[in-house]
């Protein structure tokens, strides 16, 4: 075993070490011009519609997507450090706020779901048959229901704290409100174990609903025109931030509206499901929405 | 505790098929974490030694900062290095975020002073004067060196066991720097969180399953390799 010990076989060991280690650096190495940021909600990625675009994405352009799945308030922040290259996200008002600052460009609506008030299937706060998202609000307040927030700035989160602001109350820091600070499903797995109710897209819900173990949760409202998801896509500005990849945000973009993509998105779920998940909705004028 | 059992019937199904994905984000995982360990195993060996083996002023004062540092917290390491390497970051330039290569520096920041502790510890207990009889023995310094790292290698390889598992089954850093991105980024760690977070238990605990039997896998390798030619 001599040779072991010889310094030639401690250099080239140390050597093959360093050069098992460059292996991932190396690899890594793509080029630039070719990658895309995407940031996204966490709702598009769980509910497995990245899933399906992306590939497609990939595919028709040759661009490489990262897909980084943090909630709309996140996503917003890094588009405007121009720490990503386009946006598909559901947080209107904020977004509404990114363009006119100046750091997006190119807002256009792609599709929408709905919110559902999910609950106990005892509902001891008896929201059931409310007719508005308030009116369910109110009670659980009056109630002193439990109720779990994302606490996150995700879409879903701005959208909730809307409701609430529109119902006239603020639940903060009171002890039946409680902020998980993660993520749809997370939030959900956490509303079923505590009894408690909470604010979700209905593409999420069904999605876990449907998974190994069923959630022990019941919609209790539905169909109110407050409740609508919207979604919409937009670039970061590249006279902002030069570094951003202008071309694929904008061919990504575009694609999200295209009509095969249009079509795809509105058959996604069907499957699965019995029923879309997302309605698609390119091109529509924002106003027939309520928007 | 059937969905414990089924995680496991599932871990094994996926694995029997050779799940393309599955595959891929096992080896991924095996490669970042394996490539991070070998980096701090190389900085932190070395450097340990030499911090352990000559005498020098503020030596106390490193030492603990190098114990501080085997307690630092995944997550810390992988925002700070997210915020190195963001495009406006000073390393922007180098475009590296969102790559393995960015989970393989994050990671490697957290295994180097696990090793290079460990290490400090091990050559700081061998018998004083080892160092005196190698040398009488007609030994360089180098060669010195290398025979005390020899003499302290069953708890160097403990070291180097430690620095694995940690980075191993970090996530934090994980996902900051890696961004999770399918296909890419995407390790055993950050899958389990995703995909519990989705509601797939069944594939959360298959996922942890394989991750397990990876970590045993490659400790017991380590573990024959850090007691062979002991007196059974």
């Amino acid at each position: 075993m001599r040779h072991l010990e010889s310094r030639g076989f401690k250099w080239v060991s140390l050597v093959a070490l360093w050069a098992a280690a460059a292996v991932p650096v190396a690899k890594a190495a793509e080029k630039p011009a070719k990658t895309v940021l995407l940031a996204t909600t966490t709702s598009t990625q769980d509910s497995g519609l990245l899933d399906l675009l992306v590939p497609m994405f990939e595919k028709e352009t040759g661009y490489l997507v990262k897909t980084i799945s943090v909630g709309s308030g996140q996503a917003m922040a890094m588009g405007k450090r121009g720490e990503a290259d386009v946006l598909l996200v559901h947080s209107p008002s904020e977004e509404k706020q990114v363009v006119a600052e100046g750091f997006a460009i190119d807002r256009r609506l792609v599709m929408h779901n709905d919110f559902i008030l999910v609950g106990p299937p005892g509902d001891p706060a008896r929201i059931k048959g409310s007719k508005t998202a308030q009116e369910a609000f109110q009670k659980i307040a009056v109630a002193k229901a439990r109720f779990l927030s994302r606490g996150d700035n995700s879409g879903t989160n701005a959208k909730e704290k809307g409701l609430w602001r529109a119902a006239g109350l603020n639940p903060e820091g009171q002890a039946w409100y409680q902020q998980t600070g993660l993520g749809m499903g997370d939030t959900l797995n956490v509303a079923s174990e505590k009894g408690g109710y909470t604010l979700t897209d209905r593409g999420t819900f069904l999605a876990l609903g449907r998974s190994g173990r069923r959630l022990n949760l019941a919609v209790l409202l539905e169909g109110e025109p407050h409740l609508l998801n919207i979604y919409h896509v937009m670039e970061v500005n590249p006279a902002k931030w030069p570094k951003v990849n202008a071309a694929g945000a904008r061919a990504f973009s575009d694609f999200m509206v295209a009509k095969k993509t249009q079509d795809a998105i509105g058959r996604f779920g069907v499957e699965r499901f019995g029923s879309p998940l997302f309605t698609p909705d390119a091109g529509k004028d924002p106003s027939s929405l309520g928007i | 505790m059937d969905l414990i059992l089924q995680g496991i019937a599932q871990a094994l199904h996926l694995l029997w098929s050779l799940d393309r994905e599955v595959l891929a984000i096992t080896l991924l995982s095996l490669e970042v974490s394996g490539a991070a360990t070998a980096i701090s195993v190389v900085i932190g060996i070395s450097l340990g030694t030499a911090i352990a083996l000559a005498p020098f002023w503020g030596k106390q004062l490193v030492v603990s900062v190098v114990n501080t540092g085997m307690g630092l917290p995944p997550v810390v390491v992988g925002l700070f290095v997210s915020i190195l390497l963001w495009r406006s970051g000073p390393l922007g330039f180098l475009g590296i975020l969102y790559t393995p290569a960015a989970i393989v520096i994050a990671q490697s920041i957290i295994a180097t002073p696990i090793v290079m502790g460990i290490t400090i510890g091990a050559m700081q207990n061998l018998p004083p004067n080892l160092r005196l009889q190698i040398l009488a023995l007609g030994a360089t310094r180098w060669q010195m060196v290398w025979w005390l790292v020899k003499e302290a290698r069953l708890p160097l390889m403990a070291g180097v066991m430690a620095g694995f598992g940690g980075v191993i089954s970090e996530v934090g850093a994980s996902i900051m720097v890696g961004g999770n991105v399918k296909g890419y980024t995407r390790v055993l760690t950050t899958a389990t969180v995703m995909e519990t977070g989705r509601g797939n238990f069944d594939i959360a605990i298959a996922l942890s399953v394989i991750l397990l039997a990876l970590c045993l896998s490659v400790n017991y390798l380590l573990t024959m390799v850090q007691q062979r030619d002991r007196p059974r």
